[in-house]
Parts: C-alpha cells; sequence; structure tokens
C-alpha cells in the first residue's frame, strides 16, 4: 500500500522539527479526539458485552462469548479495513474518522468487557447473600454494594487499555485519518524528511504513554488500599 | 472471488503471516527471557538498563515503531531493512517487552526458598536459574504467553502497511481486484481466528506438558 522511499537526508535537521510543529498539533488533536470517543464507545460497550456474559440464559450467553472472542482475537486493522470498506456497500456512510473511532472502539469493548466480568467477579459471594439477607433491592445491590467494591479493580484495568488504544490510534493511518502517524507521513512525502517527523511521533507516544502508566499504577495502589 | 488471486495471493500470505508471526515469536521469546531475567539482576545498572528498555519499548506504538525503523534507521546507519525483517525487528521487540514482564512476575512468584536453597547448595547464579528458577517458572508464564502470542499474531497484520505480502494485504489486493469488501474481509477475520485458536490449543497441551514435570495437573 505504501511503497518504501528511502529518506533522503541522512543527519538530524532541527528545522524539519520546527517546520512539522503545526502538523504535530493537528494531529495530537485528533488522537486525542479518537482516544476520548474510542474510550467513550468501548467504557459503554463493554458494559453491554459484560451484562450479556452474565445473563442467566444461555440463548444471550452463548453468542455474546462466541462474538466478543471472534472480535478480540483478530486484528484491529483487518476490522478497520473491513468496517472502511463494507459499510459503505451496505449503504452505511461514515468519515474515516467515524470509521475510526468505531472500530477502535468496537475491538475494545471486547477488553472492557473481560475488566467489568472480573471486577464484578471478584467481589466475595457473601456480599452478594448479604445484600439478599438485608433484602436490598437490586438496584441498591449493584450502586451500594457490589459496584463501589468492583471499582478499585476495574478503574486501573480500564486505564491500561487505554493506554493501549492510545498506541493502536497510529493504525487509523491505514484508512488516512489525519492523526499523529498520518501527519508525520504527510510531512514526509511533501519534504521527503521522514527522520524527524517519525522520530518526534514516536517520543510523543513514549512520553505520553509513560507517565500515564505510572498515573494508571498510582491509582491501582491507592484503590487497592 | 477468482481463484487465481486464492492461490496466488491468499494462500501464500496466510503462509506469510505464519513465518512473520514465528520468527517474531522466536525473536520475542529471546528479548523476553533475557531482559525478564536482566530485571531480576543482582547489579542495580543491569536492572536500570533492562527496565528502560522495558518502558520505551511498552511506551510506543508497534506501528510508528515499524516505520521507524524502516524510514529513519536506513539513513541512520547506512543500511535498508527488508520489509519483512523490518516487521519482525519491531514486532518482536515491542512484544519482547511485554514478555519480559511476564518472565520477571514468573520468576517473582517462585517461593524465596528456593532461590536461597540454591545458595545453601552452592550452585552459581546461573546454575540456580537454570536448574531451580526457570523450571518453575516457566509454566507459570504460558497462559500469559498464550495471551501475548495471539496478540502478536493480531500485530502481523500491521506489516501489511508496509507492503509485505501477508494475508492483510493479499485481502487489500484482492477487494483492489474483486470490488468484494465483505466476502475477502470476513475470510481474513476467519483466518487470523483459525489460527489464534491454534495457537491457544497449542498453548493449553504445552501447559499441560511442562506442568507435568514438575507433577501438577491442569484441569
Amino acid at each position: 500500500m505504501y511503497s518504501a522511499g528511502a529518506a533522503q537526508s541522512s543527519s538530524w535537521d532541527w528545522s524539519a522539527v520546527w517546520d512539522f510543529m503545526p502538523r504535530f498539533w493537528d494531529g495530537v488533536l485528533v488522537t486525542l479526539q479518537v482516544l476520548a470517543l474510542g474510550s467513550l464507545i468501548s467504557f459503554s460497550l463493554g458494559l453491554v458485552w459484560a451484562l450479556g456474559l452474565r445473563a442467566p440464559s444461555r440463548l444471550v450467553r452463548w453468542p455474546v462469548t462466541a462474538v466478543t472472542e471472534f472480535i478480540r482475537t483478530t486484528p484491529l486493522l483487518v476490522q478497520l479495513f473491513f468496517l472502511f470498506f463494507v459499510l459503505p456497500e451496505w449503504g452505511v456512510k461514515f468519515s474515516a474518522l467515524t470509521t475510526g473511532v468505531l472500530a477502535i472502539g468496537l475491538h475494545y469493548s471486547t477488553y472492557t468487557a473481560q475488566v467489568y466480568r472480573a471486577g464484578i467477579d471478584a467481589v466475595p459471594k457473601g456480599q452478594w447473600e448479604a445484600a439478599t439477607a438485608l433484602s436490598l433491592p437490586m438496584h441498591r445491590t449493584w450502586l451500594a454494594v457490589i459496584l463501589p467494591q468492583a471499582v478499585r479493580r476495574i478503574v486501573p484495568a480500564l486505564g491500561n487499555y487505554v493506554i493501549s488504544m492510545l498506541k493502536d490510534t497510529p493504525l487509523l493511518a491505514g484508512i488516512s485519518v489525519l492523526e499523529l502517524l498520518q501527519q508525520s507521513r504527510l510531512e514526509g512525502a511533501s519534504t521527503f524528511q521522514y527522520t524527524e517527523p517519525l522520530t518526534v511521533v514516536g517520543i510523543a507516544f513514549i512520553l505520553i504513554a509513560y507517565p500515564a502508566s505510572l498515573l494508571v499504577r498510582a491509582l491501582e495502589r491507592r484503590l487497592a488500599r | 472471488m477468482t481463484a487465481g488471486l486464492w492461490q496466488h495471493w491468499v494462500l501464500p500470505g496466510i503462509w506469510i503471516t505464519v513465518q512473520l508471526t514465528v520468527y517474531s515469536a522466536a525473536l520475542a521469546a529471546a528479548v523476553a527471557f533475557g531482559i525478564g531475567m536482566a530485571r531480576t539482576h543482582r547489579s542495580r545498572l543491569v536492572r536500570f538498563l533492562a527496565g528502560f528498555y522495558t518502558e520505551v519499548f511498552r511506551g510506543t506504538s508497534a506501528l510508528v515503531l515499524m516505520f521507524w525503523l524502516f524510514f529513519v534507521l536506513p539513513p541512520l546507519v547506512g543500511w535498508q531493512l527488508v520489509p519483512m525483517w523490518a516487521a519482525v525487528l519491531a514486532l518482536g521487540l515491542s512484544y519482547g517487552a511485554y514478555g519480559a514482564e511476564i518472565v520477571r512476575g514468573a520468576l517473582n512468584a517462585v517461593p524465596r526458598a528456593q532461590r536461597e536453597a540454591g545458595i545453601a547448595l552452592s550452585l552459581t547464579p546461573w546454575q540456580r536459574m537454570r536448574l531451580v528458577l526457570l523450571p518453575q517458572a516457566v509454566p507459570e508464564m504460558i497462559p500469559p504467553f498464550c495471551n501475548l502470542l495471539v496478540e502478536l499474531l493480531k500485530g502481523t497484520a500491521l506489516v501489511s502497511l508496509l507492503g509485505v505480502g501477508d494475508v492483510s494485504f493479499a485481502a487489500y489486493l484482492v477487494r483492489l481486484a474483486t470490488q468484494d469488501s465483505a466476502q475477502i474481509y470476513s475470510v481474513t477475520l476467519v483466518v487470523y481466528f483459525v489460527l489464534a485458536f491454534g495457537i491457544t490449543r497449542g498453548m493449553k497441551a504445552l501447559e499441560r506438558r511442562t506442568k507435568a514435570n514438575l507433577g501438577v495437573t491442569v484441569k
């Protein structure tokens, strides 16, 4: 899909970094936008899957398991292309950005579903029984007993998946969404200098992902207390 | 889908995907064990360097790393990587960083007394690692390694963006030729699913075998 053009310059050029900055900030905005919307979709859709996985009827549980397993074990990139090329054939027309957000949200929802499930399953059985013994109504059982205890496991794990999602946003360059990687490629295509833009983008990812993972770890420790 | 496309692109594409998975998994395993063992090393400097490696390669996106190895490294060092090897390097190095955490966790999970017993028997550090710690840690690593291997298999799809003719790239070509996206992409997804299923089954068997050597039965 993209041919390998050998880069022209062989030494580091600070002015190329400077020239890349306007595109870089545009890319940051799009990347963050994808991350925010993708997280929103995956958090909410994951909850739907998680409820499906816990459904009393096997008729619900089985298809939900099959679908989420399938989505989880197949590559996001292929799913992205699937949605990008197939939806228009079905008469549904979305922009590349919308398709990308949908694909990333859908893919990660199958991971967040497992997070919710594990978090809820980790609440000791006695807590459910105690709620029953106190004859709490269903919504009180969930809101006052189960969820507050499940949250401490769920929040840090969700944080880890948000970081993974961030690192997967460059895949959207494959359908020409103007996120960070695509911006650096456009810069390279117009100036023949790939070295500086690609390196800046790589470092930007480390600079965002590493503090974010420290934050998640701190949160984990704090909620575990 | 015409028969020619299937024979000339999709089947070889599946084979390239399998090869990519095997090569990058081998590199990732070497990195994982090397870095993971270094993270339990006595010297603070070795531990720091290994930790630094892990954070850098876990912090960046595999796709960005792949592009970096392919576009940036050549002018810096003066030689060009074949796309296939840029891909293997990127996948192996980044998934190896995740694997290193698995190795470290499993080594730390071996009871402390085992390490002390090794010292008491005056085994050298390497003998202790090889004869006492690893045999107990390896079976614990297999289930998380299985998940990682499936992630790695999914990661191989990225190479299609560098023009390596794996099964995702084949799907792209077939789509261009036939204009039938739904069919070819469904087939491709099923191919990955089947490969992943094979991996989970194989790893389960491996887990059972290594644990049997320790006298533990897997449910």
